[in-house]
């Protein structure tokens, strides 16, 4: 296998933006049938490095070779919701559209790859899997050897990741090349060949995954150990009742979540936790949903939908509570109060009058965070709290709502990632087709991962 | 609309960007009026005596129009800091001029005290009437209020014909006009005998409201944030979106239609047909090139005032045709919406 030439080799590449450095000499070779991980922390610089091997970047420095057309399989679903899957990879692939020709090749390519996509079906009609399937699809359409894949694993459930990998063996198998980025040590440890890790632009592992551990990764990818986040919690089910969830929502007896409780809710997106989690917000109604008490909330786009990009920090804090605050704005004290919650809650990079989407995506998050928890709410949803979150900031946020539950709040935490909910929830709830119901806390990971998509425990 | 524009720290609106835009403005048509054989630095020349050259000019002409100008470029900024675009400020203004010579016509009786208040009052009420519809239209059904008050100019103009050859038309009933207003409804002059009157002070001071409004009330928050970012403004600030819209739009109208009052009050003294030279599509301007801020406003309404009254003079004294001056409007709606337009 290694005998075979490379398909795309990067050569001493080194790329910055602006006086920033962001890749520092790195090097990366993927031939016909390997996969190979490419992992590191957020702003490591894998995005940027696979952005100069499809070529939509030029690298300051360093060579690319391309012996075989490279495709990049994007985290976001960029298919045509309203087109047919045979629309879609016409579109892609630059295939004249509809009619029984495009269908008669979307078919084909299709069945090449073994995929159980239909060409006619809608693709708002598909499952999130699916979706991503077609995603893969449309990149084999373009006759892509090369596969760039960028956490496909993040929206899906366990035994959907294990169908995903297998899928990702076979087209290595058949000759492809494919690089897998990902953050689940697991999931690269089972799948892939070769191993490259970036940490701050440089590499600083490279090589076959056989003999590599969870442990050598991590450390390869931090540099250092986790830093810790032990915060002690009452028992479950211990403190007041804040939230109950009643019938249609649950099908016996209702669940009530009490102050302490840190809830992680666990669900394949599409299975209405979306709307679950605004109803305990309270934000939307949601028959089955009792909420006792102020609640404060976490949304999961942070850019669009948590802060204001162009207003200040002080402004931002001024958003949450302007509705029921007073008529004439005391701009020095709002000012003094944003000074205070950037110094409690480290957030960095800013002062009270900076721009908010001048932050980086994890001080933007413990702002809304310190925002949130700073009118100690009764209930506090947190959706994804950790998207797009390095190790380090990940913890902090965990640690964070661990001692708003110690201090009384009932915590509610949804997020896409399941090692994420076991890890951080003190009960576990699984949510499928509308449903919600309570698996125990040391309910194995397939067991819960079954439950997600519907399966008898 | 702009990062600086929605931020309070940009209290001052740029002033670079303003005059730079104007002046490119003045820069094009000149090179224009070059191009097409006239006399450019004479045409220059005559629009600047006309603008400010005389007590008269600055007096009697520029700041004329600017009283109007001001208002309806304060109704566009109002809206468009909440996200809402009112184009249809011309046909507000001449539904207020309808309401205004209404009222005007029967308070001759009255105390100028309680006779002109009253006329302003209609001016607003009219105006506020005019964009109803399309409020409950973007509310009710989410239809977009650019589409439907821009139609609905069509109809007001409309709406001032029929006036003005029926319920409304002067006594002798053989022209298309109403009989003057009441002596006590006309808005004093400031300086006679100057033309500029009252309703020049009252634009500059709702224009100071609105300034403290925006930098100091929760209500002119409310509106810059459902402005910059109706998402964050529902989810974060929970606030009432549309009801927000709904306000800002009537508040705009009532605002429009107060231009049409003073200028029948201060002004004409009586309705016509086209009373408005395009007051409400050039106040788009004034409010783009002010950056939607009521200082960087008042500024621009002064400047498109001095242009309005320059193109007469240029007109009169170098053969130019006055709708030349049109060029450095369209140079400046294009230049600001270049320099304001959202970034990535």
């Amino acid at each position: 296998m290694s005998a075979r030439p490379p398909l795309l080799t990067l050569s001493h590449i080194s790329h910055h933006f602006g006086a920033a450095p962001v890749l520092d000499d790195v090097s990366l070779a993927v031939r016909a049938g390997e996969v190979h991980a490419l992992l590191g922390e957020n702003g490591a610089g894998k995005t940027t490095l696979m952005r100069i091997a499809t070529g939509a970047i030029a690298a300051r420095d360093g060579s690319v070779a391309r012996e075989a057309p490279v495709a990049m399989v994007h985290q976001h679903f960029t298919s045509i919701p309203a087109f047919t899957v045979a629309e879609n990879l016409a579109l892609a692939a630059g295939w004249p559209h509809g009619g029984p020709r495009g269908r008669d090749r979307a078919a084909e390519l299709i069945a090449r790859i073994g995929l159980p996509l239909d060409p006619t079906a809608r693709v708002d009609g598909l499952s999130v899997q699916l979706r991503q399937r077609l995603e893969i699809a449309q990149a084999l359409a373009t006759s892509a050897r090369v596969l760039l894949l960028d956490e496909p694993t993040a929206v899906l459930a366990p035994r959907e990741v294990a169908e995903l990998l297998s899928l990702v063996r076979r087209l290595a198998a058949e000759g492809a090349a494919i690089v897998l980025i990902s953050h689940k040590l697991a999931e690269v440890l089972e799948v892939a060949d070769t191993v490259t890790v970036l940490r701050a632009g440089r590499v600083t592992l490279h090589g076959p995954m056989a003999g590599q551990t969870a442990a050598s990764l991590s450390e390869a990818m931090i540099g250092g150990a986790m830093p810790p986040r032990e915060v002690t919690l009452p028992a479950p089910g211990g403190g007041e009742p804040r939230v109950r969830l009643g019938p249609p929502l649950v099908a016996d007896a209702p669940l009530v979540l009490h102050s302490g409780d840190v809830v992680g809710i666990a669900a394949i997106e599409g299975n209405g936790q979306r709307d679950l989690l605004r109803a305990i917000a309270g934000h939307r109604a949601l028959a089955g949903v009792e909420v006792e008490g102020t609640t404060g909330l976490v949304p999961e786009d942070r850019g669009l939908e948590g802060l204001i990009g162009g207003f200040t920090l002080t402004e931002n804090l001024l958003l949450a509570e302007v509705r029921d605050g007073p008529a004439w704005l005391g701009w020095g004290a709002l000012e003094e109060r944003t000074a205070t919650l950037l110094t409690r809650w480290d957030v960095r990079g800013g002062t009270p009058r900076s721009a908010a989407r001048a932050l980086s995506g994890g001080n933007q998050q413990k702002f809304i965070l310190g925002r949130t928890l700073g009118q100690a709410p009764d209930v506090v949803v947190a959706e994804d709290p950790t998207r797009g979150l390095d190790v380090a900031a990940t913890a902090e946020v965990h640690a964070r709502l661990r001692t708003a539950a110690a201090e009384g709040a009932c915590v509610v935490v949804h997020a896409s990632d399941l090692d994420e909910v076991r890890s951080l929830a003190t009960r576990l709830l699984v949510m499928h087709e509308g449903v919600v119901r309570e698996l125990p806390r040391d309910t194995p990971r397939a067991s819960v991962g079954d439950a997600m998509l519907g399966l008898p425990a | 609309m702009n990062t600086t524009v929605v931020s309070r720290r940009a209290a001052v609106p740029d002033l670079v960007l303003t005059l730079g835009a104007f002046l490119l403005g003045l820069a094009l048509l000149l090179a224009f009026l070059s191009v097409a054989g006239f006399d450019a630095a004479a045409g220059l020349a005559a629009l600047w005596r006309g603008a400010f050259g005389s007590r008269y000019a600055l007096l009697s002409a520029t700041l004329v129009p600017a009283a109007p100008l001001l208002l309806l470029g304060l109704a566009f900024a109002l809206a468009a800091r909440a996200g809402a675009l009112n184009i249809g400020m011309e046909g507000q203004f001449a539904m207020g001029a309808i309401g205004a010579t209404w009222v005007g016509l029967a308070v001759g009786g009255w105390s100028p005290l309680l006779a002109i208040p009253a006329v302003l009052a209609a001016g607003l009420v009219a105006g506020a009437a005019w964009i109803v519809v399309p409020v409950v239209l973007r509310w009710r059904f989410g239809v977009t209020e650019v589409i439907s008050t821009l139609l609905l100019n069509f109809v007001a103009e409309a709406a001032v014909s029929w006036a003005v050859t029926g319920p409304l038309q002067e006594a002798s009933r053989s022209y298309p006009q109403s009989d003057p207003i009441a002596m006590s409804a006309r808005l004093p002059r400031l300086l006679p005998p100057d033309r500029v009157h009252l309703g020049f002070v009252v634009a500059l001071a709702i224009a100071a409201v609105l300034w403290v409004i925006l930098a100091r009330h929760r209500l002119g928050f409310v509106w810059r944030a459902v402005g910059a970012s109706p998402r964050a403004a529902t989810v974060t600030g929970r606030l009432p979106v549309e009801r927000v819209a709904a306000t800002v739009l009537l508040l705009s109208g009532a605002l429009a239609g107060l231009g049409g009052a003073i200028e029948v009050s201060g002004v004409s003294a009586a309705l016509y047909q086209n009373l408005s030279p395009g007051y409400g599509f050039t106040a788009i301007a004034v409010a783009l090139l002010g950056r939607l801020h009521p200082a960087g406003i008042v500024v621009a309404a002064i400047l498109f005032g001095a242009l309005q009254a320059g193109a007469g003079a240029m007109q009169r004294d170098a053969g130019i045709p006055a709708v030349a001056v049109h060029v450095v409007q369209a140079v400046v709606i294009l230049v600001m919406l270049l320099a304001t337009r959202r970034r990535g």
